[in-house]
């Protein structure tokens, strides 16, 4: 027995971390490659679509993992940039908020915060969500975010409708983060961390029960197996990593708004996920890289872009299974997706 | 003659104006294998249902080794050393034999929030998994996804499954169902090398497999419990023959 | 006194609204599975109709009949492309195909009519008010709206006790029963029930124009508040949907109404409204989360 082989039998496929590394290779060189050859907005352009990337995968790990359909991630991406947005709201006020909390500008305290602050939120939600299944869970899913859009519309003090501007960006420990490749540097640290987390994740112990959620939630019954916690903390897992995507994204864009949280939002997500094929490790960021590219491509086109992506999105969906990492698949005769 | 394994009194199930049980009570001796048959429609399935506890009985009560488990939830009971197979199977199919029975044996720790180590190079997950494999025959099989698995494999994938668990009690839905000649020998000889180590509770259409597997024998009708005794007692029973085997007179 | 119950009214009229896109909704989730989310385009689609040819012809009352022939028309459009491949999918394509759908219809509403909304005054007989008991003066239009969502409901209630279609309805049939049941084409069926469910949620669009102007986003926005009905009514129950969409708009209603005055006895003016509006529209989101609480799955679940 000691003999037996552990794996599946030996495929092609190349092992994940490899794909990984490679990607972060490419993308760690883009800056001096943006310098020589003068793409000016690159950097910035990408800082972007690899924040929406983590945000995306994370909820990739309760979508396309766990079979857990999530129409209101976007709250927790939102609520994310919020603390950023409130915390140096309060911090350029000297106001501590109510009273009693100092303002940060510093990302050492204002990401971790908004990470905890969203697990906490998600605790709440997710227990009363997980309560419900099917249809009925993607329905509450979209009512909370939408509860908490209106909240935060109504948030005068905070910017309400017009958002909340954050003047300058973070610090990281006292760094200055204005600097874009700089910043970009971080977030890619970021993700990359976050990525393999997300690696190790899916092929843990809880990997495995959230795999089986997918599939049969009945059959882990029956083996004794209670899903409704390793739901609800896959639940809060994913919530924290949209949180920490919006903290990232408030301070690239300097900016947050209610739309943050909006439900489409919350289908944007989705789309990254499903385009770049469900399930997968790096489809997240593959969906992301491609709808952030499609919609700048649309829409420097025609201001009515959506009219044309609606289409193309029911066209996937609907034909197209497996998504990018599928296709890559398909193409590289199954060395990497 | 030792307590029953298992204890179901007065176990009552309608829905709307069906009544799936009736009243339902019987026991189950340790060591034994009970077999449980009756027409189709007679609400077997249903009665499985409810000492797994995935229905909730409208009335009456399930003791397994004396504690009531009535009212506990389904994934506990299985801690409590009842494990079942399902009659249309219900595996994990994107996912390996070797996968399903893994997870199984994960299942009996503790918990299962271990988010570091990778569970497929497990030895700890693997090597259980794979002897169960080997002792349901399909060790050559182990790294197959459920989905191109052969019928009769999924059966005794589910089995094996089952096995992982480590019950006390086992309750089988048909593990003959739709099974080959050949194959249901493999799963009697299978069931049968487990006898008096496992106390089982088989609920079966196939005759064969119940004369040679059973101990004792219960007979449900339209939800109710007819008769119950040993193989010799309900072949002979004339009620029997008439509600099931469907012989008038004599 | 009199205040209150003139938005109970308020709130029976919102509520009336909600129960005609939530009977569409449940009924076509209920008989096909399918979950749609572009229900909302179909009551903006019913507004716009209405608004566009009031305008054109002058006349509201020809302008209904032409609006909802529209809507069944693209109701049946949109079963005959899209829905009907949905059926065999799971929750997650079928949540994102619709996606793909509202996003299409609302740009293409932004191409026809532009992203101001559409102003439309209701017709002579119905504008103006009449005097309820107590000497309460309430809108014409809006009372019309209660009695014709009635109406609509107990026609629903007749259709749901008294026909097949009902009684599979009711018994929370699986498309497999539904076929050897009913004998009928399958297909025709769920393009009726589609299209039917269409012209209940134009239908609402349709009287709602007069009451709050017809814009692009419309449809989502009452969506939500539809799936919040759903949810709290039970998925899949007619039954549900009326007594849910009645609980959601009366607590809506009357939690926009009376919290303003409230919170402004803490705070400043322009402070206090805003939070009363994100307030008022969070209350019934933690009632559903209440109801859900003490009943995961709603208060009048299909299934029994």
């Amino acid at each position: 027995m000691a003999d037996a082989p552990l794996h599946k039998p030996a495929s092609k496929a190349w092992p994940e971390w490899l794909t990984g590394v490679i990607l972060l290779a490419i993308l760690a060189a883009v800056p001096l490659l943006a310098q020589t050859m003068g793409w000016g907005a690159t950097v910035s352009f990408l800082t972007r679509i690899i924040i929406l990337a983590i945000a995306a995968a994370s909820l990739n790990l309760i979508l396309g993992y766990g079979g857990l359909v999530s129409f209101g991630h976007a709250a927790f991406y939102g609520v994310g940039g919020y603390v950023v947005g409130i915390l140096y709201h309060h911090y350029a006020s000297d106001a501590p908020l109510l009273g009693l909390i100092p303002g940060a500008s510093d990302m050492a305290i204002t990401v971790p915060l908004a990470i905890v602050i969203n697990a906490l939120l998600a605790v709440v939600l997710g227990a009363i969500s997980l309560r419900t299944t099917g249809v009925q869970f993607i329905m509450i899913t979209l009512a909370f975010a939408q509860m908490l859009f209106f909240l935060f519309l109504s948030l005068k003090v905070y910017g309400g409708d017009d958002g909340l501007v954050v003047r300058r960006r973070n610090t990281l420990f006292g760094h200055d983060m204005r600097g874009d490749v700089i910043f970009y540097y971080f977030v890619l640290a970021i993700a990359a961390a976050w990525y393999a987390f997300c690696a190790r994740l899916v092929n843990s112990r809880f990997g495995r029960v959230l795999a089986g959620v997918r599939q049969s939630e009945r059959r882990l019954a029956a083996i004794g197996i209670a899903t409704y916690r390793y739901k609800l903390a896959a639940y809060v897992i994913a919530a924290m990593g949209a949180g920490l995507a919006g903290a990232l994204m408030a301070n690239y864009a300097r900016f947050v708004s209610p739309d943050m949280l909006h439900w489409i939002q919350s289908g944007d997500l989705m789309i990254m996920v499903i385009l770049g094929g469900v399930g997968t490790l790096f489809g997240p960021a593959a969906g992301a890289f491609v709808l952030i590219a499609l919609e700048s491509v649309l829409a420097a086109w025609t201001e009515h872009w959506q009219l044309y992506l609606g289409p193309i999105l029911v066209v996937i969906v609907l034909f197209w299974r497996g998504g990018l990492m599928g296709l890559l698949k398909k193409l590289t005769g199954g060395r990497i997706g | 003659m030792a307590d029953p394994l298992l204890r179901v009194e007065g176990l009552q199930k309608r829905f709307g104006g069906v009544i799936a049980t009736d009243n339902f009570t019987f026991d189950v001796r340790p060591g034994e294998i009970h077999a449980l048959i009756g027409p189709n429609g007679a609400g077997k399935t249903t009665l499985i249902s409810q000492l797994c506890g995935e229905l909730a009985p409208d009335a009456g009560s399930v003791f397994l080794a004396g504690e009531n488990i009535t009212r506990l939830p389904a994934a506990q009971r299985i801690h409590r050393g009842l494990a079942r197979t399902f009659q249309i199977t219900q595996l994990l199919n994107e996912d390996t034999a070797l996968d399903n029975v893994a997870l199984a044996v994960q299942a009996r720790s503790v918990h299962s929030f271990g988010m570091w180590r990778d569970a497929r190079s497990d030895r700890a997950l693997i090597d259980p998994a794979r002897a169960l494999l080997e002792n349901a025959g399909l060790a050559a099989r182990a790294d197959v996804p459920v989905a191109d698995l052969s019928h009769g494999e999924r059966k005794q994938l589910e089995l094996a499954i089952a096995f992982a668990c480590e019950p006390r009690l086992l309750l089988l839905d048909e593990p003959m169902a739709g099974l080959g000649a050949s194959e249901s020998q493999t799963m009697i000889e299978t069931l049968r090398g487990r006898k008096g180590e496992i106390t089982m509770l088989l609920v079966e259409h196939d005759m064969d497999a119940v004369f040679a597997l059973a101990d004792r024998i219960s007979v449900l009708v339209y939800g109710r419990l007819i008769a119950t005794g040993t193989v010799a007692e309900i072949q002979a029973n004339a009620q029997v023959r008439e509600a099931y085997l469907g012989e008038g007179g004599a | 006194m009199g205040l209150l119950f003139e938005q109970v009214l308020n709130g029976v009229q919102l509520g009336v609204m909600l129960f005609l896109l939530a009977a569409g909704l449940t009924l076509i989730f209920g008989i096909m599975g399918i979950i749609n989310l572009a229900h909302g385009s179909l009551y903006m689609a019913g507004a716009y109709a209405v608004a566009f040819f009031t305008l054109q012809t002058g006349s509201f009352w020809l302008s209904i009949p032409i609006a909802l022939v529209i809507v069944a028309v693209l109701g049946v459009l949109i079963e005959y492309v899209v829905i009907r491949r949905l059926y065999a999918r799971d929750h997650l394509d079928q949540v994102l195909a619709t996606f793909g759908l509202i996003l299409f219809f609302n740009q293409f509403a932004t191409v026809i009519f532009g992203r101001q909304p559409l102003l439309l005054a209701p017709p002579p007989i119905l504008s103006g008010h009449v005097t309820l008991f107590a000497g309460i003066p309430y809108p014409v239009y809006r009372l019309m709206i209660i009695v014709v969502g009635m109406i609509m409901a107990i026609g629903l209630y007749l259709l749901i006790t008294r026909t097949r279609l009902g009684m599979l309805v009711r018994a929370g049939a699986t498309h497999r029963e539904m076929v050897r049941a009913l004998g009928v084409d399958i297909r025709m069926l769920y393009t009726i029930v589609f299209a039917l469910g269409a012209v209940l949620a134009g239908f609402a669009g349709a009287m709602v124009g007069p009451l709050s102007g017809v814009q692009v986003g419309m449809g989502e926005q009452i969506l939500i508040l539809t799936f919040v009905v759903v949810v709290i009514g039970g998925v899949g129950s007619i039954r549900g949907a009326f007594y849910g969409a009645l609980i959601v708009g009366v607590v809506d209603t009357l939690l926009r109404a009376f919290l303003p005055n409230l919170l402004r006895t803490v705070m400043v003016g322009p402070e206090a409204d805003a939070l009363a509006g994100g307030l008022s529209s969070m209350g019934v989101y933690v009632l559903m989360a209440a109801v859900l609480a003490l009943k995961p799955k709603g208060l009048f679940p299909a299934h029994g």
